[in-house]
């Protein structure tokens, strides 16, 4: 096996070390540096896989933006609470039994021989920024303008859940 | 295994490990931080596909899918404060008054 190979299985199990991570951790902030570590590790694997735009956005996006919001909330909202200390519901055996179903069922779909998942890989085509900047901006222009929309959107809705709360509290 | 199996392997992993938070945990907040996680599997999966397919426009549709997601943090997280502000806690436990 070679280094690319070697890299990949690294930041594959970083991703779901990091995850298995989260579901035992006690405090929240323990499980926002869990879930930093795996959306770290996917940023590794896409970078592996050469799709380096996705990369450098995941790493932006998610890990600068995101989750550093995630953590300030997290340190506003320090209170000493009984979830704390009692980390799971009373769901717990069949949450975890539903859960390596799913993954069992998915497992199996994906690994049968000869489905179109199991295809091999084509040579893929280059991400490099200037061809997907191209695409960005000539053909799926709109697709942008709407998200700036949805961004205003989701500001307005973020002001407004919080000044509703503040007139139900007063 | 090659590397297609090997990265659909994880994206199911990580899918499985965020439901199961989202289904055991009592914290408000890990709860979305699963769900965070949930969406980075399927992303996992979005992006080994438009590999395989040689396609650009998953490249973008990610792009896409990573501003909704901030979009939707933004709005979760103040409904998380006002929950806490309400009840004191952020145990969902405290939270089934509507559970019939």
């Amino acid at each position: 096996m070679n280094l690319e190979g070697l890299l990949l299985l690294f930041f594959a199990g970083g991703a779901v070390l990091g995850g298995l991570l989260m579901l035992v951790a006690r405090h929240p902030m323990r499980v926002a540096l869990a879930l930093i570590c795996s959306m770290l590790s996917l940023a590794g694997i896409y970078a592996m896989l050469g799709v380096h735009v996705i990369a450098v956005f995941q790493v932006l996006i998610y890990v600068g933006a995101v989750m550093v919001f995630m953590v300030y909330v997290i340190m506003l909202l320090d209170v000493r609470d009984p979830s704390f200390v009692r980390r799971y519901s009373h769901v717990l055996v069949p949450g975890v039994i539903a859960g390596l179903l799913l993954v069992a069922a998915l497992g199996f779909a994906a690994m049968r021989p000869g489905n179109v998942m199991a295809a091999a890989a084509q040579p893929g085509v280059s991400y490099l920024i200037q061809p997907f900047s191209a695409a960005f901006l000539r053909t799926y222009w709109l697709h942008f303008e709407l998200t700036s929309v949805l961004l205003v959107a989701a500001v307005v809705a973020a002001i407004a859940v919080i000044k509703g709360g503040r007139r139900h509290d007063g | 295994m090659d590397r297609t199996q090997l990265l659909l392997g994880v994206s199911f992993a990580l899918f499985g490990i965020g439901l199961v938070g989202v289904l055991i945990r009592r914290n408000a907040l890990v709860m979305l931080m699963c769900m965070e996680l949930m969406l980075n599997g399927v992303v996992l999966s979005l992006v080994t596909f438009s590999q395989q397919t040689a396609t650009l426009s998953g490249a973008v549709l990610v792009f896409l899918i990573f501003v909704v997601a901030a979009a939707e943090i933004g709005i979760a997280i103040p409904i998380v404060l006002l929950l806490s502000r309400q009840r004191r806690t952020l145990d969902v436990e405290a939270y089934d008054s509507l559970k019939g």
